[in-house]
């Protein structure tokens, strides 16, 4: 099942609260995650699972999170590195980069979320 | 043991001044008043211990001195010809400024981290100005508060308590209980949850509704259809309706506008929205800004160089024009080639078309933490934590100025003194 969904990304407060402490399993935890409604999380699974969340920009694992204040087909990731592997770079002529409004793909995968030490070696 | 009474919180825009900060050997035990991200950041993390260097992105790094941290500094940012020195944020005015001097002397393109947050409110400012207020003001006068596109339940814990939802003031002493709470957002968020109208939107439509807004109040409701981006028209009337008739309209407004399609139009739109209601009613508008001090290098930058931001000195004089000169503008086009990344991390929230090329040019990082920004940079040197262990001037997200205060002694020298020995040296390389 693949799930067609408009991203988003945005602060929070456990992301905010380890944006300092960003080699910690509290930031990755905080911020590797993708949030659906609950009606969206039961067309893939469960809450928990890793999901692969694809653009046309990008494509990054992340964990399943539910959060019902998201409407229907709306995908919310905490900023960070994680978001930023799919958002879109395109500044639209005056320097801001799509962070919100991504057109996206998510799907069940049973590939492992990378650490922000993989993730950005992956840019090497 | 000692007690810091009155202390100013160094995370974000709201910077709180009322902290009690308790200390023992020169280390922080206890901080109180602050919320859960002051807190955090106060208390402090593992820290960087020492400079280092690497040989190239993919080697381990090794521990040098200081001085051998300046020295390569500044030999990679004499060589290059499109240097960009970026962050500043969680750093004071005084680093702002010496940072200002070595992009000056470098021709340097230097911009903040309001590149990815506030500058396209800058941008609107531009347009048709901020008809704002102080904090103050609004804790004691507001009557109707308006989150659009802002969470501050999350971003901004204590900016409810302290200056708006609940805070009682001078004319506002049922705190509460006396004003009309109103939240625009595309998900019901916690901020949402406390609201007395929650205005869902879908997302991407704040300009149309904006427009909406604009057109009803200005007596052409006639126009509006049924439903304009996903709100109906019927809400959208008595939208306007509260917004004319209250005593004093506060309006705060966060990513959702300047990070959504149509960007600094967004609040170009908004800012006109309350212009028109100021012939009704009193209305301002604040930008809820993200760092503490993001909104002092906006003014140190603009005092020093006439521009808030993404300023380009490669000319020899200042020129500005995001969408040209903007950190991430410069980045895609791999037009930079060796950057400076400062009090603020490039490699976390930039896209990753901007990081993969940061992995591909020399980089330095001054921070007193291990970011993103270190996987990819060449020479890092830590540095002391402003606010913390640093003081200094930092602008509130309302444009006070406030003296962030020191809580104890440093263990790394500050920004200040690293930028100086970076630019003499630039200097010297140059043979100035």
């Amino acid at each position: 099942m693949t799930l067609k969904v408009t991203l988003i990304t945005g602060r929070t407060i456990n992301q905010g609260a380890t944006i300092e402490n960003k080699t910690s399993s509290d930031y990755m935890e905080a911020t590797a995650c993708c949030e659906l409604n609950s009606k969206d999380v039961a067309l893939l699974g469960k809450p928990g699972a890793n999901v692969r969340v694809k653009t046309k920009h990008g494509e990054v694992v992340v964990k399943l999170k539910e959060n019902n204040g998201n409407p229907d087909g709306l995908a919310f990731i905490p900023m960070g590195p994680w978001a930023n592997a799919v958002v879109d770079p395109d500044t639209k002529g005056c320097g801001m980069p799509g962070f919100k409004g991504i057109p996206a793909e998510i799907e069940v995968t049973n590939d492992k979320i990378l650490l922000m030490k993989e993730l950005i070696a992956r840019y090497k | 043991m000692a007690v810091i009474t009155d202390a100013l919180c160094p995370f974000c825009g709201c910077v709180c001044d009322d902290l009690t900060i308790v200390t023992e050997n020169n280390k922080i035990t206890e901080v109180k008043h602050a919320c859960k991200l002051g807190a955090a950041k106060i208390m402090g993390h593992h820290r960087i211990k020492a400079p280092m260097m690497r040989k190239d992105k993919h080697s381990e790094f090794k521990e040098v001195s200081y001085e051998e941290a300046i020295n390569e500094a500044a030999r990679i940012l004499s060589n290059s010809k499109r240097p960009l020195l970026y962050g500043w944020a969680s750093a004071v005015c005084e680093v702002h400024k010496k940072g200002i001097l070595l992009a000056e002397e470098l021709g340097a393109i230097i911009d903040n981290t309001a590149t990815v947050c506030h500058a396209p409110s800058t941008l609107a400012v531009h347009e048709k100005g901020l008809p704002s207020a102080t904090l103050g003001q609004i804790k004691n006068r507001a009557d109707v508060i308006v989150f659009w596109g802002s969470n501050p339940v999350h971003a901004h814990p204590r900016h409810m308590g302290r200056y708006s939802v609940f805070a009682k003031g001078l004319f506002s002493e049922k705190g509460r209980k006396g004003r009309k709470v109103i939240v625009l957002d595309v998900r019901k968020t916690e901020t949402a949850n406390m609201a007395d109208e929650f205005v869902q939107l879908e997302q991407g439509s704040d300009y149309l509704v904006v427009s909406a807004l604009r057109a009803i109040l200005s007596g052409h409701a006639d126009v509006v259809p049924e439903s304009v981006g996903g709100v109906s028209k019927d809400a959208l009337l008595k939208l306007v309706d509260t917004l004319k008739t209250g005593k004093f309209v506060g309006i705060f407004f966060g990513m959702g506008l300047t990070q959504s399609k149509s960007r600094y139009k967004n609040i170009d739109n908004a800012i006109s929205l309350v212009t028109e209601l100021n012939a009704f009613t009193k209305c301002v508008i604040t930008p809820m800004r993200g760092h503490y001090n993001v909104t002092g290098f906006g003014n140190v930058c603009a005092w020093e160089t006439g521009f808030a931001t993404a300023v380009d000195f490669s000319r020899g004089a200042p020129y500005y024009n995001p969408g040209e000169t903007a950190a991430n503008d410069v980045l895609i086009r791999k037009e930079t080639d060796a950057a400076m990344i400062i009090a603020g991390d490039a490699g976390a929230h930039f896209p990753a078309d901007s990081v993969r090329h940061l992995a591909r040019i020399p980089i330095i990082q001054i921070d007193p933490y291990w970011n993103a920004t270190t996987e990819v940079a060449n020479v890092v040197i830590p540095v002391a934590i402003c606010g913390v262990e640093v003081e200094g001037t930092a602008y509130r997200m309302d444009g006070v100025s406030l003296r962030m205060r020191k809580m104890i002694e440093p263990t790394h020298p500050p920004d200040t003194e690293i930028l100086e020995k970076i630019t003499e040296r630039v200097k010297v390389l140059r043979g100035e």
